[in-house]
């Protein structure tokens, strides 16, 4: 099964489920590797659907202070590509549900597009979300990317206009990532009036499943944002965990996960739009 | 030569930024094209370049240097002495006329040797506009005098102590603020990096140097320079310099990056000297980057060329060899701020020093019936606490 397959089906389950995505974020190499692997199977058995692994870069521009730490604390350990993948195919032995690749472009490029999503998908990788691709320079990646199987997975925002939306459901592949908010992860409070504008144009352009992130931390926010959308994403809320608890963090991020996703179970809030 | 419709020049440039700020990009490449066909835009342009900046800024004739180095004739084209004292401001008057049309009341800026930051801060508040820039923590301290300056310029200067606390951790931090506060917020780029339209429109802006300067030899010489140089950070004085020069295929044009100490170290910041190309802050060229493309951390004295990145206009003219690009040490820019300022009683600019000593060192394989033109970028007063560290000097 491709990766794209392996989404698809994770989120036509949900939906026969009635559930809403539960995609959780993590820092690979925050603080370490093997941290970063036991994150993986707490979060995979705490019920996240989808879990997005970051992939550390020196300049994380899209990325507020609490992301930009946990990349720095990674970097400072000799985090990189190779061993990241290294990690991701032993997890793979004991994780099923989509892992995604979060990372700025530089690091792919200089591993080699063709070279990175070979690995990538044979390591168990299911997609990835490239932060400063948008979709006028994503063709090269999109094209590698397909012949393995990898999903695309573009963002939009709230001040993409109908034009934009369209180009970026058309190369979209596995879901589409709706940004909240005007803003780097992990700062602003999510606006929910404006995803609800967005989402509902998106689904004028495409049937996939559309998730949203940025600035959602607590389970009453995932209520909210999730009222419009196919499944929320978490990232800074446990990355601080990360941070503040050190070893002790793998039960905290267990935690929360359990209670994000428990609230997306509870009551199925209805197709958006 | 404009890049492409995508921003390309040859295979470097484009728009890598988050899809927020792609709509802006958009809205700033129509608004760009439409000034660039409105005559007013361009007489108010030219009336500010004028007036307020006070151009032309003169070319001089370096005779005492000139003979000291004994090869070729060497001018100077003074940017030092336009209004707050270095090029910077050529390009902050056309953006933020630009910013007026476009509605914007808020604009960020980043800067590493604060010579942007005040040129911004300083047109900002003749335009009365409010301004927000970003500067590294140790920019700061080397810069302290810039820092003031922008405080008194009516400018908020915010400290950017992540990463190195350098240019590219300020230029981070503004691309940040303008993900966050796009929709009324003009970013002011202050070289012709970033993303496409700014490697372009700063360009633009900057190429009066050396229009104006082809002009002048040509007045004052009868003939184009036979070498123009100029230093190499992200590359605006260079590119403005060049610009015009560049169809004259008999000039030789050079472009000196910071050595630091030198290029077999990694302290230095020579993209193209010693990087190799990647993506940083919204476009593809050279970048001094490790085996997994992470940036490297970088070195120079001269805290307007501390950048791991160069314009991808560079990176295009780099490899098509109509450019060369060298890289001089942080102690041979030194020698030629000391040099400069005792034969031709002008401080120059740690930046604007590096393009001065590859000059000298070009000068002096020349011949006295040649000449070569050097783009003196800025003034250098914000220096001399550097300076006076190097030289072991305690200032009060």
């Amino acid at each position: 099964m491709t990766g794209i397959e392996h989404l698809y089906q994770t989120f036509t389950m949900l939906k026969k489920r009635q559930e809403k995505a539960l995609i959780t974020y993590l820092v690979a190499g925050d603080p370490d590797l093997k941290a970063t692997a036991r994150h993986i199977e707490v979060m995979a058995q705490a019920g996240a659907d989808v879990i997005e692994l970051g992939i550390p870069f020196s300049d994380p521009s899209a990325d507020g202070p609490v992301i930009q730490r946990a990349s720095a604390r990674a970097l400072s350990k000799g985090t990189h590509s190779a061993n990241i993948l290294q990690m991701v195919s032993e997890v793979r032995q004991r994780v099923t549900i989509p892992l995604i690749f979060m990372s700025y472009y530089n690091p792919i490029l200089q591993y080699g597009l063709t070279q990175f999503c070979q690995d990538a998908a044979q390591a168990g990788v299911d997609g990835v979300i490239i932060p400063d691709l948008p979709v006028e320079e994503a063709g090269p990646l999109a094209t590698v990317a397909l012949s393995k199987g990898l999903a695309v997975i573009p963002l939009a925002a709230p001040t993409s206009t109908r034009q934009r939306l369209a180009k970026i459901a058309a190369l979209a592949q596995g879901f589409i990532y709706c940004v909240t908010v005007t803003g780097i992860t992990g700062t602003k409070q999510v606006v929910t009036g404006e995803i609800n504008g967005l989402t509902r144009q998106i689904k004028e352009f495409t049937e996939l499943p559309v998730v949203a992130g940025f600035g959602i931390a607590t389970p009453e926010q995932a209520i909210a944002v999730a009222q419009h959308c196919d499944g929320v994403v978490v990232g800074s809320a446990l990355v601080r965990l990360i941070e503040e608890l050190g070893e002790n963090s793998p039960q905290a991020v267990a935690d929360l996960t359990r209670q994000l996703k428990e609230a997306l179970t509870m009551e199925y809030i209805g197709a958006p739009g | 030569m404009p890049p492409d419709k995508r921003g390309y020049f040859g295979s470097y440039g484009g728009t890598f930024v988050p899809e927020t700020l792609m709509p802006a990009l958009e809205e700033l490449i129509m608004a760009y094209q439409k000034a660039q066909q409105q005559p007013d835009f361009q007489r108010e342009v030219a009336y500010y370049l004028k007036h307020y900046v006070g151009r032309p800024s003169p070319i001089y004739f370096a005779a005492t240097l000139s003979k000291q180095i004994g090869g070729a004739d060497i001018y100077l084209k003074r940017e030092d002495l336009n209004h707050t004292g270095a090029h910077k401001i050529n390009n902050t008057v056309g953006q933020l006329l630009l910013a007026r049309r476009m509605g914007k009341q808020r604009i960020v800026a980043e800067t590493g040797a604060g010579q942007h930051g005040v040129a911004t801060a300083t047109v900002a508040a003749m335009l009365g506009m409010k301004c927000v820039v970003y500067m590294g923590e140790e920019d700061m301290y080397r810069q302290s005098p810039n820092v003031f300056r922008m405080r008194l310029l009516g400018a908020e200067v915010v400290k950017v102590s992540s990463g190195s606390g350098t240019l590219k951790d300020a230029m981070n931090e503004a691309m940040r603020d303008w993900v966050t506060h796009v929709r009324d917020t003009f970013y002011c780029i202050g070289s012709v990096a970033g993303p496409h339209p700014y490697p372009m429109m700063v360009r633009d802006f900057q190429a009066i140097i050396g229009l104006e300067a082809r002009e002048q030899m040509l007045d004052q010489r009868g003939t184009l320079p036979d070498c123009v140089v100029a230093c190499v950070g992200g590359g605006s004085n260079s590119m403005g310099m060049f610009y015009h020069f560049l169809p004259h295929k008999q000039v030789k044009l050079v472009g000196v990056e910071a050595g630091g100490l030198g290029l077999q170290t990694d302290r230095h910041a020579a993209a193209l000297s010693a990087g190799r190309p990647g993506v940083l802050h919204g476009s593809y060229s050279y970048l001094v980057q490790d085996a997994e493309g992470q940036i490297s951390p970088v070195h120079s004295i001269s805290a307007g060329l501390d950048y791991p990145g160069v314009g991808p206009e560079h990176s295009y003219l780099k490899d098509s060899g109509r450019v060369q690009y060298i890289a001089v040490s942080d102690e041979e820019a030194l020698d030629s701020f000391h040099l400069l300022s005792r034969t031709e009683g002008i401080l120059p600019a740690l930046e604007s020093s590096h393009a001065l000593a590859g000059a000298v060192k070009l000068a002096a394989q020349m011949n006295n019936q040649q000449s070569l033109l050097v783009c003196l970028s800025g003034r250098g007063d914000k220096d001399v606490h550097t300076v006076a560290k190097e030289m072991g000097v305690a200032l009060p």
